[in-house]
């Protein structure tokens, strides 16, 4: 079946399958930030904005993507250096396969709330796991990179 | 992971409902616990543009629609100040933020999950669903019927103002409860509903708090890999007594 829908900012239309997922749509049309990893919708690995909305591609049916509006972390490079580099100034990555999916719910989390406080941070990360424990260096980096977006805004 | 020949954007209830007669096809609603089955559709059925992701304020009576996400039902303003927190509270330990964006209200209450921690709450008010079909009935009522080839549309909750709290317990953040619990005091009496027991959720009645918890502790409790009875009737236990906590300091 075909479907008309914008992904990264370009209009495109393409042939899904009636049983196949955002998460291999993606994949099959390059978007290889979005990871597979449980595929059991509890890791959020495979994060991907649909209207704005962080969800996870591996649960949402490919046919829905039909009409609405797809971003992944290949469509938000500058916001990815710039959360990427505090990442990386922390010690914040491993194995970096978690990063895409967790990188697009921080930003989403960052456009949602405007000054989170720590309960809040947790709160919205939970669904994104790092099998290297990687979670206070995420924890600081995210700190510094609001603090930095916060002084911005002021 | 499931297999299916068709996708449908159904564009009414009614052809919702007709399609979803044959045994073969099946309603998608956020996909999340569909997808961890094997089975194999003919035609999976789309609720997405029936307008059924509202959350309405109809005066006496809040109305939700199938394909409300559970984070439309944690984040909305009228229902957080219309009954206390309880959406915000029932819901913020499902997985995480893009689960609960894709998750609908519609596959909780249809699928009657015994986790779920959805049911359980919304058993604590005055609510009612509607289905395609059968039209409108009480939840209690729904929660025991067996599943058939009905479609959820609409569920209505009273604005009765009555004080409501909600506890649960879970061995880890984000992972499904060991046991829920929700209590609620209206016109005297005080509703507690139990779930997660693992079976569906229980509800239990009573004017007198001591005869409640009597009532509560007697409930049938079973064990699974995430706690044993005994542990589960103690819980329900502690979690009651929390729960009249909450109720006391907002006016129950």
């Amino acid at each position: 079946m075909t479907i008309k829908w914008t992904l990264n900012g370009a209009r495109r239309t393409d042939e899904v399958e009636p049983d196949e997922t955002l998460l291999h749509c993606l994949r099959k049309v390059g978007c290889l930030s979005v990871k597979c990893g449980c595929e059991t919708s509890g890791c959020g690995l495979c994060t991907v904005w649909l209207d704005g909305k962080p969800v996870l591609s591996c649960s949402v049916p490919a046919p829905r993507a039909d009409g609405r509006e797809v971003t992944t972390l290949e469509g938000l490079q500058a916001e990815a250096a710039e959360l990427g580099a505090f990442l990386a100034d922390e010690g914040a990555e491993q194995c970096g396969f978690c990063a895409p999916g967790f990188m697009m719910n921080v930003l989403a989390m960052a456009r949602e709330l405007k000054t989170p406080t720590e309960e809040e941070i947790q709160h919205y990360l939970a669904g994104n796991l790092c099998r290297c424990s990687g979670y206070q260096g995420q924890l600081r980096a995210i700190r510094k990179y609001l603090a930095k977006k916060g002084g911005e805004q002021a | 992971m499931y297999t299916a020949r068709n996708y449908i954007k159904a564009e009414s209830l009614a052809q919702a409902y007709e399609l979803n007669q044959r045994r073969a096809n099946a309603i998608v609603g956020g996909g999340c616990w569909m997808r961890m089955g094997e089975r194999m559709y003919d035609t999976l059925i789309d609720l997405s543009a029936l307008e059924l992701d509202q959350i309405q304020d109809r005066g006496e009576q809040a109305a939700l629609g199938a394909m409300v996400t559970l984070r439309q039902l944690e984040t909305n303003f009228m229902l957080d100040k219309c009954f206390a927190g309880l959406f915000r509270k029932c819901t913020e330990h499902i997985v995480g933020v893009q689960f609960r964006n894709c998750a609908t209200l519609g596959g909780s209450v249809w699928s009657r999950f015994g986790f779920s921690d959805i049911v359980t709450a919304l058993l604590a008010l005055d609510c009612q669903v509607e289905l395609a079909g059968a039209g409108r009935m009480s939840l209690e009522d729904f929660v025991k019927m067996p599943r058939d080839r009905d479609v959820l549309a609409w569920v209505y909750i009273k604005k009765d103002g009555r004080p409501v709290a909600y506890e649960t317990a879970r061995n880890s953040e984000t992972d499904l409860p060991v046991l829920t619990c929700a209590l609620s005091r209206h016109e005297g009496t005080y509703r507690a509903v139990v779930g997660a027991r693992p079976g569906g959720p229980r509800v239990v009645e009573d004017r007198g708090w001591d005869r409640l918890v009597e009532k509560v502790l007697a409930l049938e409790y079973g064990d699974n890999m995430r706690g044993s009875a005994r542990y589960r009737r103690h819980l329900a236990g502690v979690l009651l007594k929390r729960c009249k906590a909450e109720l006391e300091v907002t006016g129950g």
